[in-house]
């Protein structure tokens, strides 16, 4: 059982302060640039840090990298490529100063729970993507850390094999009673596998929440357009709503819709049955119409529509916390 | 002489032609006479010879204990250039591999103004010690190691950078402190550079003639070398100095098709 402490600061990259329990999946999600991956690193020791770090009360600021209890999974899994998938998985046991033969045992074993077991004898080179990743983040479990760093684990594999690996991961990270940092583009793997966001921007930590709060109401243009919403500032406030609740018509609405917005069509795109439009004018606002609309309404890049919000689907809610608004950001 | 590109690009022009086979001609001409000139029919008797066998082992010890000091000594520097930001690591770095350009008399000279029975090392070690190392075996392995090494260190701290720190920080994650990471990570994944620059430290060792008979003399069995054997055989027997290097031509050539089948094709 883990608490995590985080007052953390590193020189030009990131600050951030906050605290995660014990057990608890955290998604670090933000725009590239807003210093996820330099904040897993504070976490590992791997770059300088000011300020205070403590898991389980225990200050781990003083502490070199070898000292601290970290497990981390990498992006392009860095399996170390002249030792076999056992050995990888192996080597942290080792050091802790398990003779050969348990450390293998207890290896062949995470293997095994990962699904990868027979190919323990392989080096890293014939694995595929998914394999490796699977030997990569047994390796980062294996020494039992207290905090699990995962640096986009699922980046760079194939849509599918991301959706098994991320399904047991879930099972995996259910029984691991340490804090794990996920670091993600995607917002299925904060959906699916977290119990907290931390939302970065531009190396400040802007967000903190559960994951369907931070989806129904993004305080950054980034998350907005991670999990599909528009969101616009509305003086100290935002307003969300979904592009499927965004009315499309050829002039200015009558009506009492008081959302309403000229705009430009600058591009179309299929969106599962739908079609998404990108309309800019005073706002950059996202609108699903039905590919029928599209012929009715003849919708073609540099068109001048009309868009209108009724009022029941708007939500709206304080921009503070954080006084990086949506708007102008993320561009 | 029929490449495919060669029709749709043209012949080659005679501006590129002549001298490109010149070059090649003055490198490959004095290699196929020297083994045509070589007297085979006495080869395996002349190479008997005790003289010859002294030069030839005294080669091969000094040349197996530079590999070894390079190795024992090269791969910690290669280490510290490659890992360590410490003060003045760049002109470190340039002032290691000077020797690989130093006309390599001028190598065994300023061998003898450190180590000479007068220089600033081999005086105290003559005066505390009694140790004196000019013109002895120990004084050919010196020269040797000085010019060999900076291919070594080149080569090493070449494949240390490629082999990339990324895993040493896995390591770390892992538990593993620096000489544990060195030895079980760093170590194995620079080894083609290893193996690739002891065979060209080796090399260099073999054929190392200026700075040895500078600093260690040209003594018969003690410092006396196969350079230095086929230097002095040249003024009194030029058919037993082709014989003698023909030996290294062979040796050599071994050397470059070690290099080529097993190291150098791999990046």
């Amino acid at each position: 059982m883990s608490v995590l402490e985080i007052a953390l600061s590193v020189p030009g990259r990131v600050t951030a302060a906050a605290v995660a329990e014990p057990g608890q999946v955290v998604a670090v999600i933000g725009p590239n640039g807003a210093g996820k991956s330099s904040l897993l690193r504070a976490v590992a020791g791997l770059v300088a840090a000011e300020g205070e770090l403590r898991v389980d009360g225990r200050s781990w600021s003083g502490l070199a990298v070898r000292e601290r209890s970290v497990g981390m999974a990498f992006q392009d899994q860095l399996l170390f490529p002249h030792l076999t998938a056992l050995d990888n998985v192996a080597f942290g046991l080792r050091t802790a100063g398990a003779p050969r033969d348990r450390a293998r045992r207890a290896a062949q074993e995470w293997l095994d729970r990962f699904g990868v077991g027979d190919l323990a004898r392989r080096k890293p080179r014939q694995l595929s993507g998914g394999q490796a990743q699977r030997v990569s983040i047994a390796r980062a479990l294996a020494t039992g850390p207290h905090v699990l760093l995962l640096d986009e684990p699922f980046s760079g594999l194939d849509v599918g094999i991301a959706a098994t690996l991320r399904v047991e991961l879930a099972r995996h990270l259910a029984s691991y009673d340490g804090v794990t940092l996920l670091v993600t583009h995607d917002a299925i793997d904060a959906l699916t596998l977290a119990d907290v966001v931390w939302v970065l921007d531009e190396g400040r930590l802007v967000q903190v929440g559960p994951p369907r709060e931070v989806a129904a109401q993004p305080l950054t243009r980034h998350v907005a357009r991670l999990v599909g919403l528009n969101v616009l500032a509305d003086g100290d406030r935002l307003l969300s709503f979904s592009p499927s609740a965004v009315t499309v018509s050829p002039a200015e609405p009558a009506g009492s819709a008081r959302h309403r917005w000229p705009g430009t069509v600058t591009s179309l795109a299929p969106h599962g049955d739908a079609v998404r439009l990108l309309v800019s004018g005073k706002h950059e606002l996202l609108a699903d119409v039905t590919p029928a609309a599209v012929a009715d309404l003849a919708l073609a890049p540099g068109q001048r529509v009309w868009l209108s919000v009724k009022e029941t689907a708007v939500r709206s809610y304080p921009a503070a916390p954080g006084p990086p608004g949506p708007q102008g950001r993320d561009r | 002489m029929s490449s495919p590109a060669e029709p749709r690009l043209g012949r080659p022009p005679l501006v590129l032609l002549v001298p490109g086979a010149v070059a090649a001609l003055l490198l490959v001409v004095p290699m196929v006479t020297l083994v045509v000139d070589t007297p085979w029919g006495q080869f395996v008797d002349q190479l008997t010879s005790e003289a010859v066998g002294e030069a030839l082992w005294l080669t091969a010890l000094a040349s197996m204990l530079t590999v070894v000091l390079c190795l024992l000594l090269g791969t910690p520097l290669a280490w510290l250039l490659a890992r360590v930001a410490f003060p003045g690591r760049s002109i470190l770095r340039a002032a290691v591999l000077v020797p690989l350009v130093l006309p390599p008399v001028v190598a065994g000279v300023a061998l003898v103004t450190a180590l000479g029975r007068t220089g600033a090392v081999g005086r105290p070690l003559d005066a505390m010690f009694g140790l004196t190392i000019p013109y002895t075996t120990t004084a050919v392995v010196i020269a040797h190691t000085f010019v060999s090494m900076p291919f070594y260190v080149l080569s090493v701290e070449g494949a240390l950078r490629s082999a990339g720190e990324e895993f040493d920080a896995v390591a770390a994650t892992l538990g593993a402190d620096r000489w544990t990471t060195f030895r079980r990570v760093t170590l194995p994944l620079a080894l083609p550079g290893v193996i690739a620059g002891a065979a060209l430290a080796w090399a260099r060792s073999l054929g190392e003639f200026g700075a040895t008979i500078t600093f260690a003399g040209n003594y018969e069995g003690t410092t006396r070398t196969m350079p230095s054997l086929i230097y002095t055989l040249l003024q009194s027997d030029p058919q037993l100095a082709r014989t003698v290097s023909m030996v290294l031509l062979v040796l050599s050539v071994a050397v470059l098709a070690l290099l080529r089948n097993r190291w150098l094709t791999r990046p």
